[in-house]
């Protein structure tokens, strides 16, 4: 995974957003065995403590579960991924207008813009 | 378990007032940032933990006991400067700490060694300032200690071998030690920290989780301390 952390939010917290995001774009699998936290800190760079508050959290949100012996899993319940990708995606559309909003577009402009960017895209074969 | 703690820890040097009643608590599996800046009394707040000072009031204990030959057993220190002997290889160093120190890890040293390119056979007058820094942290990291207190560890390396030592420090500390780690180059060390403790004039100005800082003031432990210290 490609681990970016920004300054201005708590360590964690990002963590538990990165992760996620694995999870819902299959970076991840349902099912897949995550490696020990002690790895995945060394892999983004972070202390072992927060990643295991990381994981701690994941677990608590039940994208991810541990079995006693044998380390931390990704969840198999496909609704808990949908609902977590979908809830992404929902923050992407609220920063997105929020900054569209700072530039003082409007509803109708962000529309129009929105659909010809798309067009274009499709018309590049990316959509 | 707690492996170092400063109880109103007081130190004077004539009319200076180098710490002042300063309390810190330092738990097992602890990553801690020690910053501030120049002349705030850290450097010295590390002698005391290491016995090289005497406190004038106040204690200092290492796993619940005052400095003194059984602590040194437990604790790894890296001193703010250059205290290799110059005629001596990299090689013969690694030998000299393995005699020295119960808990010293040969294999490890040899393998970060190898790792940071640092030749064996090279005596450290050959050595530039940073690989000098290399091999003295190397050999650091390398005991299995319960303490370890870095002062100032990689003001003088650059920013790839920076990552090389801090991903070695996380990598191979177990989660009974605790690690101290003096340093102004926050922005490096943030993310493989637990606590910060900010210092100036001797004085404990803040002790925090780095999140718990992230979280209250939504910046960096950095960006926090550019703020407070503004000159």
């Amino acid at each position: 995974m490609d681990w970016q952390i920004r300054d201005d939010a708590p360590i964690y917290s990002q963590l538990v957003t990165q992760i996620k995001l694995g999870i819902a774009a299959g970076a991840l699998s349902p099912g897949e065995r995550l490696p020990s936290v002690r790895d995945l800190a060394t892999e983004a760079g972070v202390n072992p403590n927060t990643m295991q508050r990381a994981l701690q959290e994941l677990e608590r949100q039940g994208l991810v579960y541990s079995q006693r012996t044998s380390g931390r899993f990704v969840t198999e319940d496909t609704d808990v991924i949908e609902n977590a990708k979908s809830s992404l995606a929902d923050e992407q559309v609220r920063s997105f207008l929020d900054a569209m909003a700072r530039l003082g577009y409007l509803r109708d402009d962000i529309l129009r813009l929105l659909e010809a960017r798309i067009r274009e895209e499709s018309g590049n074969g990316e959509l | 378990m707690v492996n170092f703690e400063c109880r109103a820890l007081s130190k004077n040097f004539g009319h200076v007032q180098a710490l002042e009643n300063v309390d810190i608590r330092v738990e097992s599996g602890r990553v801690v940032g020690l910053l501030g800046p120049n002349g705030s009394g850290k450097t010295t707040l590390i002698k005391l933990a290491n016995g090289l000072l005497t406190p004038d009031s106040g204690e200092v204990l290492i796993g619940g006991m005052a400095p003194g030959p059984e602590t040194k057993a437990m604790v790894s220190y890296q001193p703010d400067r250059p205290y290799l002997p110059q005629w001596m290889k990299a090689r013969e160093l690694i030998k000299f700490y393995e005699d020295f120190y119960p808990d010293f890890d040969t294999a490890r040293a040899l393998d970060m060694l190898s790792r940071l390119g640092v030749p064996s056979d090279r005596r450290i007058k050959q050595m530039s300032k940073g690989t000098q820094e290399k091999v003295q942290l190397i050999l650091v990291m390398s005991r299995r200690a319960r303490l370890y207190l870095l002062d100032e560890p990689i003001g003088g390396v650059d920013p790839a071998t920076r990552d090389f030592i801090l991903d070695t420090i996380l990598r191979n500390f177990d989660e009974n030690a605790s690690i101290v780690i003096s340093t102004h180059l926050i922005s490096d060390v943030e993310k493989v920290l637990d606590d910060v403790v900010f210092i100036n004039n001797g004085r404990v100005m803040l002790q925090s989780s780095v999140d718990d800082i992230r979280e209250r003031n939504g910046m960096s432990v950095d960006a926090l301390f550019r703020e407070v210290f503004k000159c």
